[in-house]
């Protein structure tokens, strides 16, 4: 085949003749070259993911293991052995967490598609109010959250209180107490990754599918049977998992309705009980099983296969034509604005309540400003504040500069571990806050190479370093989903217009990128200053930041205080949602992260 | 101006096993000239081209622009302008912004800037358009604004990577013409990468066939089109009909082969062509230099039409002439003819050459 190549006779050749050596200058410059040439070298990648590697090891894997040393200490294994024996609280607790993970499941996933198939193939009054709130219950940081639903549901709640009033009855109406009210705050909180999973599958799917059934002679039943509920199916099994790994995780609802018997509470007893290596036992299994859920998503996510090809055409919705049926929506609609509305609205209404005047009245009776002017006013009261913006601040700085690299590494760069990379990421994501917390604890309570030799626990330090380890993995989601929406030929083209690559990077790729990173951003910021989880087990008096106030206000029945503070957070979210909502791509960033909650 | 020339060159992807998305690629591309790379998709023309551009480094071979060996020169170090497939213009920057990013990093500035970025946009019909936003121009403008960004620099060679291949059918034809004019007058080395034939016949000075990472044949659009060097090329440049022959005679430069008709031709072939006598050549003849006759004339081959397809310009027939299937185009078609007709096939052996497979 080989005499194939040439037949055109060989054309007289130009340029001179090639000179022997590069020129010795040349030479010199050779490593400068690739340093600043880049990406294409061999060894280049390498240099980038370097401290990648370093920071991702040092602050997320290593601690993990340090945790896992940690469990042995001086019992061995017979921290673990409890989980075993049948009577043991460590047992119980495993089960129940289990089991409220469990029943969040299956709650979230009929409110969830319910509230999708409502939303996107009727029509009625009202729609699209809901559909503009429907995320707000899910959007408030966990602890404030947690509150209002307390305040609203529990034995004491302003519901139960109501019910009674109006019937007259001796004690409140379905107050919603232990394990109950728990599953209240998850069902509220999390559904919505049963609802944007849901509503993405129906609006991604072809409707010409579902007519194509329709039209082979099926029946509506059928088609749901043998078409969308198949369709479906991805999408609901990752947000099944999804739910499932955050329901593991929560912390709040179990502390705020006295559950005492879970993972996550287990861990914050035994840590303020002085018990580290127990604390660390339950941190290492609570750790074990949500990697291994997370390893089981992405195992999941990598084989779905259903994406439907057409574009722009959004399935039908269907007009509600019954009358009686119109009113029912009609009321429906009010009624789920309401409750949607309601936990935001309690903390506004309790913001401006009296400290202490609220006792067995359904709503406060007293109202001032003063709560708020205390907040700001009183040095001590007012400390918090500085705290949690500043070290959020750090963290966010911190979560910028790695989340980037490393979102352009994973997706940009070829090099040996790159998919390790990837995982050690999404390793922080699926660790939840409590157990996040212990694993700094036992890597950083002696010092280590990654601290300079320095105890971190008890310093300024330890919390923006949790905050960091817990919400870089949003800026890298954000920043990987901007990077996924660029034409790597942008690049190419910079470079080829003889750009170096940190030159290629910095006018053209980062700044195409830089709305998905700011919207990241700004959730990691926000994330950071409602943060409650971790800090509630390393802050120390002269730390302590928003929530742990609102925690401590709570004991102290300073409810008027605590909602305040919880005010500041949730306005706070709300003018970062508008912002990203504005930030062009920014949209795309923040619903990438909104699978992210606690 | 300079040259590229690409010795023995090969990619192999990691992870892609033994294969290689380009093997062992030899080229010897003129200063000036405008070369072309031609196959179809997954051929390694791309592949090819982004070695040249830097953007990947060969697994062995060597590059030269000139006499300067460049083959692990990062891509901003070779002073090549390339235009994208799909443009790559910088969305967050103006059309005279997207054009003034090479003379930036070059240092040029102020009117200098400005006037070369003006004589650019002139120079593709732009004159004005400099303050636009990307995104306020159509697939057409872009195009010609991303051939203006490469064109501004003075690269030292053009590289087009099918930049024609998001336009319809018009504009790509009033643009090639255009790119083709642009080329010429500055003289320009220029390595341009398509899968249409057609474009690569109309443009090029010299084509490179290519077909599973390897070069078929190297000449111009003549010497391909009229003496094929494979089955692959006389299939792909154009339609062709390629015969399994008995071969009754061979020399250097001609082998002598019988037809179905038991008449002989004697066929053009190209040096080692490796045939003797009884051993079976491959025959390549066109479409349209089969003549049309009446079935029963001498030296002509009967048959019977299976298909006839009025196109307009021509007449495509395809003919079975004992069990194997001729396509026929012709400009005039005897009246009255149709399917199931017999009719005689005159191949005139000036039109016939000798292929492999």
């Amino acid at each position: 085949m080989t005499a194939a190549t040439t037949t055109a006779p060989e054309p007289p050749r130009t340029g001179s003749p090639r000179s022997g050596d590069p020129a010795p200058g040349r030479r010199r410059s050779r490593f400068t070259d690739r340093l600043l040439g880049g990406a294409g070298g061999g060894w280049f990648p390498y240099l980038l993911v370097l401290p990648l590697v370093v920071v991702l090891w040092g602050y997320v894997v290593q601690p993990m293991l340090a945790t896992f040393a940690q469990s042995g200490d001086g019992d061995g294994i017979a921290n673990y052995t409890s989980f075993l024996s049948s009577a043991g609280v460590a047992r119980s607790s495993l089960l129940t967490s289990l089991g409220i993970s469990a029943a969040s499941v299956l709650l979230c996933g009929i409110v969830g598609v319910a509230m999708a198939f409502l939303l996107k193939r009727f029509a009625f009054p009202g729609r699209r109010l809901i559909e503009a709130i429907i995320l707000v219950p899910a959007a408030l940081p966990p602890l404030i959250g947690a509150i209002s639903f307390q305040l609203l549901y529990s034995e004491t709640g302003i519901l139960p209180r109501g019910l009674q009033q109006l019937f007259g009855t001796e004690s409140p109406v379905l107050p919603f107490d232990g394990i109950a009210g728990v599953l209240v705050v998850h069902t509220f909180t999390m559904y919505p990754f049963f609802y944007l999973a849901a509503s993405a599958a129906l609006a991604g799917m072809d409707p010409s599918v579902e007519e194509a059934a329709y039209n082979l002679g099926a029946g509506r039943v059928r088609v749901w049977r043998t078409v969308l509920l198949p369709m479906l199916t991805p999408a609901l099994v990752s947000a099944s998992l999804l739910v499932f790994m955050t329901s593991l995780a929560s912390y709040t609802a179990p502390l705020l309705f006295g559950v005492d018997r879970t993972m996550t509470m287990q861990i914050y007893i035994n840590r303020t009980n002085g018990d580290l290596p127990m604390a660390s036992t339950y941190a290492s299994v609570l750790g074990v099983v949500s990697v291994l859920f997370l390893l089981g998503m992405r195992w999941y996510e990598g084989r779905r296969s259903y994406r439907s090809q057409s574009k722009g055409v959004s399935a039908h919705r269907r007009e509600i034509s019954n009358p009686v049926g119109r009113w029912l929506a009609l009321v429906g609609s009010l009624l789920a604005t309401v409750v949607l509305l309601a936990p935001v609205a309690t903390i506004a209404v309790v913001a401006f309540s009296v400290d202490g005047s609220w006792t067995t009245e359904v709503l406060p009776t007293e109202y001032t400003m003063e709560n708020f002017v205390a907040i700001f006013a009183e040095p001590q009261a007012f400390q918090p504040i500085v705290n949690s913006l500043q070290m959020s601040l750090l963290a966010t700085v911190g979560c910028v500069v790695f989340g980037v690299l490393i979102a352009y590494a994973v997706r940009r760069l070829t090099f040996v571990g790159r998919g390790l990379l990837d995982v050690a990421v999404m390793l922080a994501w699926a660790l939840p806050g409590t157990v996040v917390a212990i694993n700094l604890i036992a890597a950083f309570s002696t010092g280590n190479a990654f601290s300079l030799g320095q105890v971190l626990i008890g310093t300024f330090w330890i919390m923006p370093l949790a905050y960091f380890v817990r919400f870089l993995p949003l800026v890298f989601r954000s920043s990987s989903a901007a990077l996924a929406q660029l034409d790597p030929s942008l690049e190419e083209a910079a470079r080829n217009l003889g750009a170096s690559w940190w030159r290629a990077f910095g006018t053209v790729t980062l700044r195409l990128m830089l709305p998905g990173v700011l919207a990241g951003a700004l959730l990691a910021f926000v994330h950071g200053v409602g943060e409650f989880v971790a800090s509630v087990l390393i802050y120390t008096s002269s730390t302590a930041p928003i929530s742990v106030a609102i925690n401590n206000r709570m004991y102290s029945f300073e409810i008027g205080t605590a909602a305040a503070y919880g005010m500041l957070q949730v306005a706070l979210i709300f003018v970062v949602m508008v912002v990203s909502g504005r930030l062009q791509g920014g949209g795309r960033a923040v619903r990438e992260a909104t699978r992210w909650t606690n | 101006m300079i040259g590229v020339t690409l010795e023995s060159v090969s990619k192999r992807f990691a992870g892609a096993g033994d294969t290689a998305a380009v093997d062992d690629v030899d080229i010897s591309i003129d200063a000036g000239e405008f070369f072309t790379l031609l196959g179809p998709s997954g051929c390694g023309k791309t592949t090819t081209l982004r070695m040249i551009a830097g953007f990947y480094f060969p697994t062995s071979g060597r590059i030269r622009f000139g006499g300067e060996d460049v083959t692990r020169k990062p891509p901003n170090k070779r002073d090549t302008g390339m235009v994208f497939q799909n443009y790559a213009l910088f969305p967050h920057l103006s059309v005279a912004q997207n054009v003034g990013y090479g003379l930036k990093i070059r240092k040029v500035r102020g009117a200098d800037a400005r006037s070369r970025i003006a004589e650019a946009l002139d120079q593709v019909h732009l004159a004005g358009y400099g303050d636009r936003r990307i995104d306020q121009l159509s697939g057409g403008q872009q195009q010609r604004v991303a051939l203006a960004r490469a064109l501004v620099i003075r690269p030292r060679t053009l590289l087009l990577d099918e930049p024609l291949s998001n336009l319809d059918a018009k504009l790509r034809e009033e643009t090639r013409t255009e790119i083709r004019r642009i080329q010429r007058d500055a003289g320009l080395t220029s390595i341009y990468v398509t899968h249409d034939q057609a474009e690569a016949m109309a443009m090029s000075d010299r084509i490179a066939v290519m077909e599973s990472g390897r070069v078929r044949q190297i000449g111009t659009p003549q010497e391909i089109y009229h003496r094929p060097a494979t089955t692959f090329v006389a299939r792909f440049i154009g339609r062709s009909n390629v015969l399994s022959l008995p071969v009754l005679a061979a020399d250097a430069i001609s082998v002598e082969v019988r037809l179905a008709d038991d008449t002989s031709r004697t066929v053009a072939a190209p040096r080692e062509h490796g045939l003797t006598e009884s051993a079976t050549a491959l025959i390549s003849i066109r479409p349209e230099h089969i003549g049309l006759c009446g079935p029963d004339e001498p030296e002509a081959l009967a048959g019977r039409i299976t298909d006839l397809e009025f196109t307009g310009m021509a007449t495509n027939l395809t003919v079975d002439v004992s069990g194997q299937e001729l396509m026929v185009a012709t400009v005039e078609v005897p009246d009255g003819l149709a399917v199931g007709d017999r009719i005689g096939l005159r191949l005139p052996a000036a039109r016939m050459w000798v292929v492999h497979p």
